[in-house]
């Protein structure tokens, strides 16, 4: 099998070789007109079957790898260091991407997917996606020179082959690692694909704005991902790490997040260029460092570059992916100064308070924070450099850095919607503002009045202050975003004689874009209070007897059990935990504790009862080596389950911005004839 | 023009809602401990963990128990926060800091972010003056619509249309 997959590889890359090649000399012909013996149309369909059949060997390397690791063939050096023989079979498919080594051959094979679904769907703009798809080609190449040459996945074990393997890092044996990789994978990989269709277009100085409203679609499905990625990587940090958090300010973490903010500013001033026309090159270079930023979280983390918590991959492939970026960034700098006149604004703004302006504003605010987690991540570095002291620079640092920025981003978030296109006047600001103002400063009064005071104790608290902005602009957002729902959906209510649920659907179906971001942005809001809620988390840590109590909030916890377990692939010891409320048994939790045999290394297993309201998060630590009594740490961390809420309204707003609105004349259709006329004007949907 | 008494009204609102923020914000009592939990969040742990002192939950760790019981010594000792947080750089090494110091070569990682915000701030209002400012930058009032040549009328609905349906978010 090893033999196999790395025959695939090495055929692979030949494919993709031949892509970038054949794809760039038929290019060129056709461009320059130059007569050659071979039609370039036809050479240039034999380098799209190529990228086809790249897929069709990288899905056959990715085979080998999971088959080896299900037949348990310890002479894959990568099979014996990620797996063992007792390692559940969900595991055994997730050490694919646990390791340096497997991890880019998954990423080589999403790529070849994209590819595929990319090349398939040529026939949308034949030779757009023939740019589109030789770039991506040369993409596919860099990755396959590695697994071939820098870092194989199917390198076999020097001596005799042994019985049994290392097994998976404990930290990734939670069921979370096997869909928070793929999805942060598809996220990041997927980049690539607008990326390309950027870099072609303005190869090919395409005319129109069609490639945005096809780059458009893959991004928001890319940002989809890469969202959820984030966020499942949140949650397995949350319930596997112990420590009560979710988000540590990591390299990797902020590896994860650059690209997404980046990718955020591209989807929101896109719109200025499909619309009007504008920002052509800002969005040609939005994009173009997005993808950019994928390949530098890869470069800092991997590299060793930066120290991470959860860098479980690292070796000395650095300078493959320095080398890579070097190219890249010189091949887009450089088409860019060639193409640049083609990339001149079609409009101005014609007023500072629009929604144009805000978009503005919102990239400013969303590269601002880029920029800031990019120059956290790296200031370690540079300070050596500099100074020959290396320093940390961490949560505080990012506490009063980033946050900052993110409410003002938040502020932006209920801003934006209520400016219409092109200008506005004052007293059409004034009948927008004055329904969320009087919301924030009510949410102000009232939050100060029940306890979030950020002077409580006698000293300024940050945390009660940023929780207090938080939730007052969260609540001034929400509002400003359902009135713009109210209105319209009240319009069209009243003149098609509907009740105001179906004018709100009719509404949504009408503009699936414009409704389904506002959802977005809904998402974003009930996340950032989730987030809020960690500047009221308390703790609580206690050495434990039987039937002895820890009491936290309004739980009390009574130890009446501590037991041991074992499996082939763990041994475990646990504690019992009934737990009470208002002096009612309410429910029994189990931290747990356990060794993993084949790597002897231990992991806690977080018991977690989550409410709306708080999270209960108990975590054993262990046992008293001199009374042998177990240690119990439990967390009450308020409103966690708003951040995994908010990501599922976040999903549905992009699924929803994905459908085609209806068209004019299926609305019509839908509308009773009656109605129809006078519901015209709302249906069209304009500020 | 407002009138005199409507005027009042709002100074009156604005006033109490000023009166009921201060004394909102005054309530509050002293704790002790929150002091030790500042502190813990603002030091590393040093097992190698990359996680600050507080939060470390390595399992067996053998530095955030010392780091601990030195924290509390520290704070005992009567010392400000500012001398406790260098007693543990002197000891540890700088890297024990959570955040970078405010001084030296090291302000410059709290400066920058700021300052670049700050110049992208500056450069955005700039640029949109600028649009503004260009010939076909301002919308001619609505009245005036009427007097538009008509190619100009044309790009004009053509703008409307687009910007209307599908505007996206």
């Amino acid at each position: 099998m090893a033999a196999f997959g790395s025959f695939t590889l090495l055929i692979a890359l030949a494919f993709a070789a031949y892509n970038l090649v054949a794809g760039a000399v038929a290019l060129r012909l056709i461009a320059t007109g130059r007569p050659s013996r071979i039609s370039p149309e036809r050479l240039a369909d034999t380098a799209r079957r190529a990228g086809i059949a790249s897929f069709v060997a990288t899905s056959g390397a990715v085979f080998a790898l999971v088959w080896a690791a299900f037949t348990n063939n310890f002479s894959i050096t990568y099979i014996m260091e990620h797996s063992n023989r007792a390692l559940p079979a969900a595991y055994k498919f997730a050490a694919l991407w646990s390791g340096q080594e497997g991890s880019l051959l998954f990423w080589a094979w999403l790529l070849a997917g994209y590819g595929f679904v990319l090349r398939l769907m040529h026939k949308n703009d034949v030779k757009l996606y023939a740019y589109a798809g030789t770039i991506l080609a040369g993409i596919q190449v860099f990755f396959f020179l590695l697994l071939n040459f820098a870092v194989p996945p199917f390198s076999l074990f020097n001596g005799p082959m042994p019985t049994d393997g290392n097994g998976l890092n404990p930290l990734l044996q939670y069921p979370e690692m096997v869909i928070h990789p793929p999805m942060l994978y598809l996220g990041y990989v997927g980049f690539s694909v607008p990326f390309a269709f950027a870099l072609g277009a303005l190869m090919m100085r395409y005319p129109g704005e069609k490639w945005i409203r096809i780059t458009r679609r893959w991004t928001m499905v890319t940002w989809m991902f890469l969202t959820c990625g984030i966020f499942l990587g949140m949650h397995w940090a949350y319930a596997v790490l112990g420590w009560g958090g979710y988000w540590g300010w990591d390299p990797v973490e902020n590896a994860s997040f650059m690209p997404w903010l980046t990718g955020t500013a591209f989807l929101h001033s896109v719109m200025m260029q499909e619309k009007k026309g504008m920002m052509k090159s800002w969005n040609v270079w939005l994009i173009f460092s997005t993808f950019l930023l994928t390949i530098l979280g890869t470069t800092l983390t991997r590299g060793g570059l930066v120290s991470s918590v959860h860098a479980f991959a690292q070796s000395s492939i650095s300078n493959w992916f320095i080398t890579f970026m070097g190219i890249v960034l010189a091949i887009c700098t450089f088409t860019y100064i060639l193409q640049r006149d083609h990339l001149q604004s079609e409009h101005q703004i014609e007023s500072l308070v629009s929604r144009e302006s805000s978009f503005l504003f919102n990239n400013l605010v969303l590269l601002t924070a880029c920029f800031v987690i990019l120059w956290g991540t790296l200031f370690p570095i540079i300070s050596e450099y500099v100074q020959g002291t290396k320093v940390t620079v961490g949560p505080p640092f990012y506490d009063r850095v980033a946050i900052p920025i993110g409410l003002f981003l938040l502020f932006l978030t209920g801003v934006g919607p209520l400016l219409p296109w092109r200008s506005t006047s004052f007293r059409s600001i004034r009948r927008n503002f004055i329904l969320p103002v009087i919301v924030l400063w009510s949410a102000v009064i009232v939050l100060l009045a029940v306890g979030v005071q950020p002077w409580r104790n006698g000293a300024f608290s940050r945390g009660d202050f940023f929780a207090l902005i938080a939730f007052s602009v969260g609540a001034a957002v929400v509002t400003a975003v359902l009135s713009e729902f109210l209105r319209g959906a009240r319009v069209i209510a009243r003149q098609t004689n509907r009740n105001l649920l179906v004018g709100t659907w009719m509404l949504m179906r009408r503009n699936t874009r414009r409704y389904g971001g506002y959802i977005v942005h809904l998402g974003v809001v009930v996340v950032v209070v989730g987030l809020a809620g960690s500047a009221f988390n308390q703790n609580r840590q206690a050495e434990m007897a039987l039937n002895q109590s820890l009491t936290i909030g309004p739980y009390r916890l009574e130890e009446v059990g501590f037991t041991q377990d074992s499996n082939s692939n763990y041994d475990s010891e646990y504690a019992l935990l009934n737990v009470y409320e208002g002096g009612k048994r309410q429910f029994q939790i189990t931290p747990e504790r356990r060794i993993y045999l084949a790597s002897d290394q231990p992991e806690t297993m977080v018991s977690i009862h989550s409410t709306p309201v708080w999270d209960l998060y108990v975590v054993f630590e262990g046992t008293n080596p001199t009374t042998g009594q177990p240690i119990i740490k439990a967390f009450l961390n308020p409103l966690v389950g708003w951040i995994w809420a908010g990501l599922l309204v976040i999903v549905i707003g992009t699924l929803m911005a994905l459908v085609p609105s209806l068209s004019p004349a299926t609305a019509a259709l839908r509308v009773p004839a009656a109605a129809r006329m006078h519901a015209e004007p709302a249906l069209k949907g304009g500020d | 023009m407002a009138s005199p008494l409507r005027m009042t009204v709002w100074t009156r609102a604005v006033e109490c809602l000023v009166l009921a923020a201060a004394v909102c914000f005054s309530l509050g009592a002293t704790n002790a401990s929150s002091r030790f939990n500042n502190l813990d969040h603002r030091l590393m742990c040093t097992c190698g963990c990359n996680e600050v002192l507080g939060e470390c939950a390595t399992i067996g760790c053998s530095s955030r128990g010392p780091e601990m019981a030195e924290l509390t010594a520290q704070i005992a000792s009567g010392k400000t926060d500012q001398q406790i947080l260098a007693w543990f750089a002197a000891k540890y090494g700088m890297t024990v800091l959570a955040a970078p110091p405010a001084h030296g070569f090291d302000l410059v990682a709290w400066i920058a972010p700021f300052a670049v915000f700050g110049a992208a701030l500056l450069g955005t209002i700039l640029l949109l003056h600028r649009w503004a400012d260009l010939p076909g930058g301002k919308t001619p009032a609505p009245t005036e619509a009427a007097a538009l040549a008509p190619a100009e009328r044309e790009r004009l609905e053509k703008i409307r249309r687009e910007t209307g349906s599908e505007e996206g978010f």
